[in-house]
């Protein structure tokens, strides 16, 4: 196993390490400082008879210190989150150029629905998959999130996305997948009894096994009318 | 000065530590307990205007379902009996515990606690009687809290007339008013139960004075509350 | 207008006072130090309720399809030969996090604790209304007994997840549960209404009811922070309960609020319960803090360091935990912007919390350190709380919080807090007020096995599922071996649980500490930890009324080797120095 977050395949994988690196690395130093400090103060300052404790109330300036630092980096570290947050949530963020795909979410599976010959979704030459998402690399994809009966969430931890889906809404989501490849898509959300197995695949293709699932798909669908 | 030193000492504050809120702990503990139901009608009101407001399709005309001559009548009530609370507390504060005297030089007569918590009491059961006839009158054209029920008079005006009675936001509308009104209705019963209690276990019995009526001053608070929520619902359930 | 003070009648005097039946004394009393006995007792229960739902969850996690040991004991509906089956998984996660937080967690630090230190600490003879406090208490149980009876209901106990997320927990069809989600609605509506009834005595009491000479920032910090959740609850639960009610409609007479294909909002229902949950959080920690800074000044015999900016430090943590629920949906599809304004909102909460910790070391340093088990269980608290903060601001961050959302990090994150934090300040709390309870002390040497044991296996416990989370397992899932990514982490999920059953088995050392202290321990001294708090002026146990005549009060609680008292190292509220001048009662406002 691997001790550290999943192997990364999708372009929000960059900056999201690097941000929990950095966190660790903040987190990581206050835990030295507490840990370390409180075991210090646990050996330097135990009771021995005939000593006593040192009466003071406070120190205003240690306390601006230690009020101030945190909020500063705090501060600093939402507006470097703010950033990020918005390039992958915001609605204005989904690239013009990004292939749009149906992600509906039902008791207990996942149904993809793709645009068909026409290249747009919502028309009827649509087709659905039922648990699998092919998609190509190194290309915007935009799913539209919808669900049948409860929330489900969206989780592909390769790509460091997780979206609900909530019925009645329909909820956005891009990504770029970078490494091709298969991939599994889970269920994030207690959604019933089945929610452990509500699991499906993403399958990422080179540009040409992309077309050629595409047209294998079309002509499946045709034969099947 | 007489009684003022007794007064001093039930009206006020027990602590002699240093003054909290200045009120002594009835009332206090009425005010945080109404700060509380605060939050409880906030959380029924503001899912009201979310749910209200969030959706694309028209919400009911106003009085196209309800009966508002009917509600008006009952929000008149409601406010009657608060000024006759008012009337009340005004009267022990005074020292009237009586019914009714005579008024010097006058053909009017004054009333006492006696009269005007009586008063209260039958404005808010005759309001919970107009409430309970009115949600009788809507189960029975087909208002339900799940919304139009199918095949009922107000489901067919609404076929006719989609607009005007929100035939798309039925099950909203239903939803979010028996549960509103319904909860403003159980505080005035509860209301008028705690004042009936009062009404025999103490004001009868003349148990409150102008030393001591904290009983009436703690639900009188409580009463301009449920009073209070009343104009704010009835306005936007029955008026907007 | 003279002796105003002196001709007040008191409910609850204590000297005067007619001989009371057993049921009078013991089951319907209103002693608020009986009720916050009664408290701990019943929730005490609840905690081992939760506690035996939580190894299920570990054996089912650790050791999926494997036939349970005594699984033998649950019926078809629960277990088919020995092996846990999703349905009942589900109800053990949801009635786990329902127990643990409503039942145990909650009433043993507001219950127990506000009831019983309040009024010792501030110097009164009771709470403000002591017959709504018996209530309070006996709605608790009641809806602490509804609950417990889903597991007896024909379709099993409730199961969508302690917070019940629309709309699924309104739709029978959906979860496959019927009268027992309407018992849990209905549960928590009673709850509210006794954690209402609670909190609008201990405000009433704190605000009106302090003895002579107690001004606001001469209370102790317990008190501060039982004033404050109190404060919390009273506005939170409300909303908890308007939420309940309206899926116990949509449940039963028809109402659609949450569900959408009437025009229901799903997220209406996250908004009213996190809105709600948010304080809560901090109505389970806030105590915590404020009993932990008590036990840590003792334990350091040494003040309090920074003893306004504690009390600022709860207020403001309280005052920003209104605005941060949104932090609970960042994936929710709410609007990213809101999003954004609620990040910054949370990661401010870092801010009074870490002022918190600095100022509980502020106090160690130079101190003269007392190893006593309260306080090592203090320090235990101060670390493990530490964690459990710093982990929430990796949630708190929104692009981090995408991978880690609804994983075991923050399953980890949230016991780190309310077991690490919670749990451990009452292991503190506990033994510190049992000999003002029972009369007697527990027994230290099992009580420092119990801490240590305790600490090194919640940590094998809880630290691992940390990576566990960042792996990507989610939460509330019954076999993660499901998956392919997750079945490398197999390994280190049996260790969680191996270690999980060890954490469970030590729980006993402490219980039977427990249990055999009441007729066995050690009888205690008046001040057994040579504390300030006005509590130890009173015979151990306190006495039925408390004082006969409330003592005045000098100073804070927290002057330990004060320069004031050179023969001994402490310095309690009451006693006066020759330069101490009575408190002068309030001048009476004109009028009234």
């Amino acid at each position: 196993m691997s001790w550290w977050l999943p192997p990364a395949a999708s372009t929000f994988a960059g900056p999201i390490d690097t941000l929990f690196i950095v966190i660790l690395i903040l987190t990581g130093i206050a835990l030295v400082v507490v840990e370390v400090g409180l075991v210090v103060f646990l050996v330097r300052y135990r009771a021995r008879p005939g000593r006593k404790a040192f009466y003071t109330h406070g120190s205003t300036r240690a306390e601006i210190i230690w009020t101030a630092i945190p909020a500063v980096t705090m501060v600093a570290l939402g507006l470097v989150s703010n950033h990020y947050w918005v390039m992958m949530k915001s609605k204005k963020s989904v690239p013009a150029n990004a292939i749009r795909y149906g992600v509906h979410a039902k008791q207990f599976e996942w149904q993809m629905s793709y645009a068909g010959a026409d290249g747009t979704l919502g028309t009827d030459d649509d087709f659905m998959v039922r648990n699998q998402l092919h998609i190509p690399v190194n290309q915007p994809v935009s799913l539209t999130l919808t669900a049948e009966d409860v929330i489900h969430s969206f989780f592909v931890p390769e790509f460091r996305v997780k979206q609900d889906a909530v019925p009645g809404m329909n909820i956005v989501a891009w990504f770029q997948a970078t490494k091709a490849g298969e991939y599994e898509i889970g269920c994030a959300e207690l959604c019933g009894m089945g929610h452990y197995k509500m699991r499906a695949r993403v399958f990422v293709h080179t540009p040409e096994e992309y077309t050629a699932w595409l047209a294998e798909q079309a002509a499946a669908a045709q034969g099947g009318e | 000065m007489t009684h003022a030193t007794a007064a001093a000492d039930l009206m006020r504050p027990p602590s002699p530590a240093e003054p909290g809120a200045g009120v002594y702990s009835n009332k206090l503990g009425m005010w945080v307990f109404l700060a509380s139901d605060v939050m409880f009608f906030t959380a029924l009101i503001g899912s009201y205007i979310i749910l209200r407001f969030g959706m694309s399709e028209a919400w009911a005309a106003p009085g196209a379902v309800l009966n508002v001559p009917l509600t008006g009548f009952n929000t008149f009530l409601l406010i009657c009996s608060s000024v006759s609370m008012v009337k009340a507390y005004a009267a022990i504060a005074d020292g009237k515990p009586y019914f009714l005297r005579p008024v010097a030089g006058k053909m009017l007569r004054d009333g006492g606690l006696k009269f005007w918590l009586l008063v209260t009491i039958l404005c808010g059961a005759a309001f919970v009687g107009v409430q309970v006839y009115e949600y009788i009158k809507l189960v029975e054209h087909g208002f339900t809290p799940a919304g139009y029920r199918e095949g009922s008079l107000i489901a067919e005006h609404a076929l006719a007339d989609p607009v005007r009675y929100g035939a798309a936001t039925g099950a909203m509308y239903g939803s979010t008013f028996f549960t509103m009104t319904g909860f403003h209705g159980f505080h005035v019963t509860c209301g008028v139960v705690a004042m009936t209690y009062l009404y025999f276990t103490k004001v009868l019995p003349e148990k409150y004075s102008p030393q001591d009526y904290r009983g009436i001053e703690t639900i009188g608070l409580y009463w301009h509350f449920v009073d209070l929520v009343w104009i704010i619902l009835f306005t936007i359930v029955y008026l907007i | 207008m003279t002796s105003v003070a002196h001709a007040r009648p008191q409910a609850h005097d204590g000297a005067h006072h007619a001989p009371m039946s057993f049921w009078q004394k013991y089951i319907f009393s209103t002693d608020h130090k009986i009720i916050g006995i009664q408290f701990l007792f019943v929730s005490l229960f609840f905690l081992l309720v939760g506690g035996l739902l939580a190894i299920q969850i570990r054996w089912q996690v650790g050791f999926p399809g494997t036939p349970m040991p005594l699984a033998g004991l649950l019926p078809e509906s629960m277990a088919v030969g020995g092996v846990i089956l999703p349905e009942y998984y589900i109800q053990l996660v949801t009635m786990h996090g329902t127990f643990m937080v409503f039942f145990a967690i909650m009433p043993l630090l507001v219950g127990v604790y506000a009831n019983f230190l309040i009024p010792l600490k501030l110097g009164t003879h009771d709470m403000a209304f002591p017959r709504i406090n018996m209530w309070s208490f006996w709605l608790a149980l009641l809806a602490g007994m509804i609950m417990l009876a889903g597991f007896f209901v024909p379709d099993g106990a409730a199961r969508a997840g302690w917070t019940m997320y629309a709309p699924l927990s309104a739709r029978p069809d959906l979860s496959g549960a019927t009268l027992a989600q309407q018992l849990w609605c209905v549960s928590i509506v009673v709850l509210g209404l006794s954690s209402v009834m609670g909190s609008l005595n201990y405000i009433t009491t704190v605000i009106n009811h302090r003895a002579p000479g107690m001004t606001w920032f001469r209370m102790p910090l317990s008190v501060w922070a039982l004033f404050i959740t109190a404060i919390l609850g009273v506005l939170a639960l409300p909303v908890l309960q308007g939420a309940a009610i309206m899926l116990l409609f949509d449940q039963t007479i028809g109402t659609h609020f949450f569900d959408p294909v009437a025009g229901g909002q799903a997220l209406l229902w996250q908004h009213l319960f996190w809105f709600f949950g948010h304080p809560e959080v901090y109505i389970l920690i806030l105590p915590a803090m404020g009993m932990v800074s008590d036990i840590v000044a003792n334990g350091s015999r040494k003040p309090i360091f920074g003893y306004h900016s504690m009390v600022f430090a709860i207020i403001g943590i309280a005052f920003l935990g209104w605005i941060v629920w949104g932090h609970h949906m960042f994936m929710s599809g709410m609007n990213p912007t809101l999003g954004s304004t609620f990040m910054v909102s949370t990661l401010l909460i870092a801010v009074p919390s870490a002022i918190k910790v600095f100022n509980w070391m502020g106090t160690m340093w130079r101190g003269n350190l007392r190893f006593h088990v309260p306080m090592l269980n203090a320090i235990g608290f101060v670390s493990m709380f530490t964690i459990g903060g710093l982990s929430g601001i990796f949630m708190a961050a929104t692009p981090v919080d995408i991978p880690i959302h609804d994983t075991y990090f923050i399953v980890a994150h949230i016991h780190y807090v309310l077991f690490g934090g919670s749990l451990f300040a009452l292991f503190a709390a506990i033994p510190y007020w049992y000999p003002k309870m029972f009369g007697r002390l527990m027994s230290e040497p099992l009580g420092k096995i119990h801490f240590w044991l305790t600490f090194i296996t919640y940590n094998l416990v809880f630290f691992p599922m940390h990576v566990i989370g960042m792996g990507g397992q989610m939460r509330r899932l019954y076999d993660p071996t499901i998956y392919d990514f997750l079945k490398p982490q197999q390994p280190l999920n049996e260790f969680i649980s191996i270690a999980a059953f060890a954490l469970f088995a030590v729980q006993f050392l402490f219980a039977f500490n427990f249990i055999w202290s009441l007729w066995k321990g050690k009888k205690a001294p008046q001040n057994p930890w040579e504390d300030n708090g006005l509590e130890w002026t009173l015979s151990n146990p306190a006495p039925h009324g408390n004082w006969e005549k409330v003592p005045n009060v000098y100073r804070g609680p927290y002057e330990f080797s004060s320069p004031e008292s050179p023969n001994s190292d402490f310095l309690p509220q009451h006693v006066k120095l020759p330069t101490d001048r009575d408190p002068v009662p309030a001048p009476p406002p004109a009028g009234h």
